[in-house]
């Protein structure tokens, strides 16, 4: 027997707020009981067709390799070529909204009431807010991504050929022409231009085959914007300003404004800590039914695929670390053991909890993130690091309109396969993340929070990338080191290490933090999904919290083992950030209505 | 032989409590002591309150509806993660308010608890006054 019948009339929290009226009341969809021994408290039926969804999938993908490959290369195709604008313009809205927020009376709104104070220390909530939020992201991508973009940036734009006669057996090649080898130096044939590749395409191709080739009408570069060909200084300012569009407002307003909504709807208008309750102004009561059922299940396929391929990026540079220092084998072996091993440590740091696993070890990597970031500054060309970090913000500001613009862009990869996906795993990352930030913001108000959550965090990965990048692109440009820029993304962080002093100590710290980063992500993603799945309940029974960092890790292996590998995760991410687009477009919505009854202080 | 006898509850359960509230209520009477409910919330809005404030006006409605004519007080404490730290914030409570005597339900052990164990093994095996565990 409970006593929440009990639960009449809604007093305030520290000081004003406005509580919202409602008749629910948190659990009262709850099913209580035990499988054997292990007792459970769920939420009906958001945890059951989750749980049952991932099983299946897990399933689905070890079962049948082969179609869910195809089904996952396929989906990632449609959703980054036909919904990239969509991406684009959405997180758009979130930098102003957050902006525009910031400078409104209500950024003096405060969280938990006018009242209330911090839970926990600027040291703290920030440790805890990077190692949720951008994890092993910073070590996979802070060297490898400023490097790539600048090397594209340099070769410029570029169009290939499309050949468009009939189909060919491996060794034949059409009339007119002598060997397979030429017909296949002509259909990779690039060019700066349409018409220059149609110029080249006149000289190599015998006359009475010329109609069956063309150019593409699209650019086959991975170049940001139009590039900047033969020209390295611009090309390092462009790659960095696309690096830091990436790590910078965009992925920071899309967690800000999740995070937001769920503590303002959690703390100030006291209903429970789940997505759904951010959606109380728009659906009313109607949210403790089926919209609501949907929107917390889209939540937890999202929280769970985006914490997958985070945990998938983690094991594949682990493995590439232990490689460059022990010679331990790179492979599918190495990774599950990996993920394994990790994924029970993850499960110690849950069974700690919040203050005695998660925030320790959140203080603990952020400490080690630290001393690495000073080493490589000091040890590497610092003065270029420090001249580079003010001139990359500046690049960033001239480039952002163009780069943040979704609609008549040239450079397709770049928008398609770097952009939208970077959008759609922030988007679905941004559940976790932002949940997991509502829940240790309590205390500030809207705008120490956005400040806060935007701008610091944007600032440090800024700093981040260009100490980490720039040293890498300086190796290249300076010493003519190019070893990183030729390994692949995994290694190219310990390859840029390996041009420094103390490598192998280095290089060792790089492996635990991207363990670390790994457990920290593990296990606040753990913390999160099970709160959701008990209906917003945060003091659910211990099994719950381990069933969901076990199948964490086994949505991790299972993705990386299916044919498509790595490219599964990616697909996975991007199809379920499509529908939670459109969730936190709605959700800022939300957070006005939410704020315009509240008072300020 | 006691003097200040602590007695935590989980409101979500009340009815579950009734044992240890009368076990302590006998004890206080016996030794002319006084009692102390404790309960642990969250920040967060949970199943028997929507705010640590409404969770602390339960409490004490708690404590004062079976004040039974001893000297009863009650004593919320709010938790960031109930499920991993309640034990650790029950012993640090208990310490702090000088308790000689802590009096709670628990539940039968089974096979989880050779994983984990139960609140009240928990606080049995780690605090320095007496514990009494009434089977629930």
């Amino acid at each position: 027997m409970t006593d929440e019948d009990e639960s009449v009339g809604v007093p305030a929290p520290d000081g004003d707020t406005a509580l919202i009226e409602t008749d629910y009341n948190i659990g009262q969809d709850n099913v209580e009981g035990s499988v054997g021994p292990l007792g459970f408290d769920i939420h009906n039926p958001v945890f059951v067709i989750s749980g049952v969804s991932v099983v299946a999938f897990v399933l689905f993908t070890l079962l049948m390799p082969e179609t869910s490959g195809d089904l996952f290369s396929w989906l990632f195709n449609e959703v980054t070529q036909g919904f990239d604008w969509f991406f684009i313009a959405s997180a758009n809205i979130f930098v102003l909204f957050c902006i525009v927020l910031i400078f409104t009376p209500y950024g003096s709104v405060r969280l938990g009431g006018t009242e209330a104070t911090p839970d926990y220390t600027y040291t703290g909530w920030f440790a805890m807010l990077f190692a949720a939020g951008m994890g092993i992201g910073l070590m996979f991508y802070g060297v490898s991504e400023p490097l790539t973009h600048f090397s594209t940036a340099s070769s410029g734009e570029a169009y290939g050929v499309v050949y468009g006669g009939d189909e060919l057996e491996d060794d034949a090649f059409p009339p007119g022409f002598t060997s397979r080898e030429q017909f296949d130096e002509v259909e990779a044939l690039t060019a700066v231009s349409p018409d220059a590749v149609n110029a080249a395409l006149d000289d190599a191709v015998p006359a009475d085959a010329r109609g069956n080739f063309t150019a593409t009408d699209a650019r086959t570069d991975w170049s940001p914007l139009s590039g900047a060909a033969n020209n390295s200084d611009e090309a390092v300012r462009l790659g960095m300003a696309a690096t830091i569009f990436h790590w910078g407002l965009h992925p920071w307003a899309i967690y800000a404004v999740v995070a937001l909504s769920l503590a303002l709807f959690t703390y100030n208008k006291g209903l429970p800590l789940t997505i759904r309750s951010a959606f109380y102004p728009i659906f009313g009561d109607r949210v403790w039914g089926w919209p609501g059922h949907i929107i917390d299940t889209l939540a937890v396929f999202a929280t769970l695929f985006g914490l997958a391929t985070s945990l998938g990026l983690g094991a594949t540079q682990a493995n590439a670390g232990l490689f460059e220092l022990f010679g331990i084998p790179v492979g599918n072996t190495t990774e599950v053991i990996l993920i394994c091993c990790i994924t029970g440590v993850a499960l110690v740091s849950v069974l700690r909890g919040l203050d005695g696993g998660v925030k320790l070890l959140s203080e603990l990597n952020m400490g080690l993130a630290f001393l690495l970031l000073l080493f490589v500054l000091f040890v590497g060309p610092t003065v270029t690091l420090l001249s580079g970090f003010v001139s990359s913000l500046g690049a960033y500001a001239e480039y952002l309109p163009e780069l943040a613009n979704p609609f008549g862009r040239g450079d397709v990869n770049f928008r398609q396969g770097w952009t939208s996906f970077y959008w759609a795993w922030w988007i679905s990352w941004s559940p976790f993340v932002g949940m997991f930030i509502a829940r240790v913001s309590r205390g500030r108000t809207v705008r120490e929070f956005i400040i806060c959550v935007l701008l610091i965090p944007s600032l440090v990965c800024v700093f981040w990338m260009s100490v980490f990048g720039g040293t890498a692109i300086h190796q290249v440009l300076s010493d003519g080191y190019t070893a990183a820029q030729e390994a692949d993304l995994p290694i190219q962080l310990f390859r840029m290490l390996d041009a420094l002093p103390l490598a192998s100590i280095t290089s060792l710290i790089g492996i635990v933090l991207v363990i670390v980063f790994f457990v920290t992500s593990s296990d606040s993603g753990s913390l999160v999904i099970d709160t959701i799945t008990a209906g917003g309940k945060v003091d659910a029974p211990v099994p719950q919290r381990v069933f969901w960092c076990v199948f964490e890790g086994a949505v991790a292996i299972v993705l990386l083992l299916s044919a498509g590998g790595l490219n599964s995760l990616q697909s996975m991410v991007i199809s379920t950030g499509l529908p939670f687009t459109v969730v936190l477009l709605l959700m800022c919505y939300a957070i006005v209505r939410g704020l315009s009854s509240e008072r300020r202080i | 032989m006691f003097s200040h006898i602590m007695v935590p509850v989980d409101l979500s359960h009340a009815a579950a409590m009734a044992p240890a509230v009368k076990a302590a209520s006998d004890l206080a009477h016996a030794n002319d002591a006084r009692i102390t409910y404790v309960g642990v919330t969250t920040a967060e809005p949970s199943s028997v309150a929507r705010t640590p404030e409404e969770f602390g006006r339960k409490l004490a409605a708690f404590a004062e509806e079976h004040g039974d004519g001893l000297s009863v007080d009650s004593r919320a404490i709010t938790s960031h993660d109930p499920t991993s730290d309640l034990d650790r914030k029950l012993l640090d409570a208990a310490k702090e308010m000088g308790a000689d005597l802590v009096v709670m339900v628990t539940h039968h052990p089974n096979l989880a608890d050779r994983i984990w164990s139960g609140h009240g093994g928990d606080i049995a095996a780690h605090a320095d006054m007496s514990v009494l565990l009434l089977r629930s």
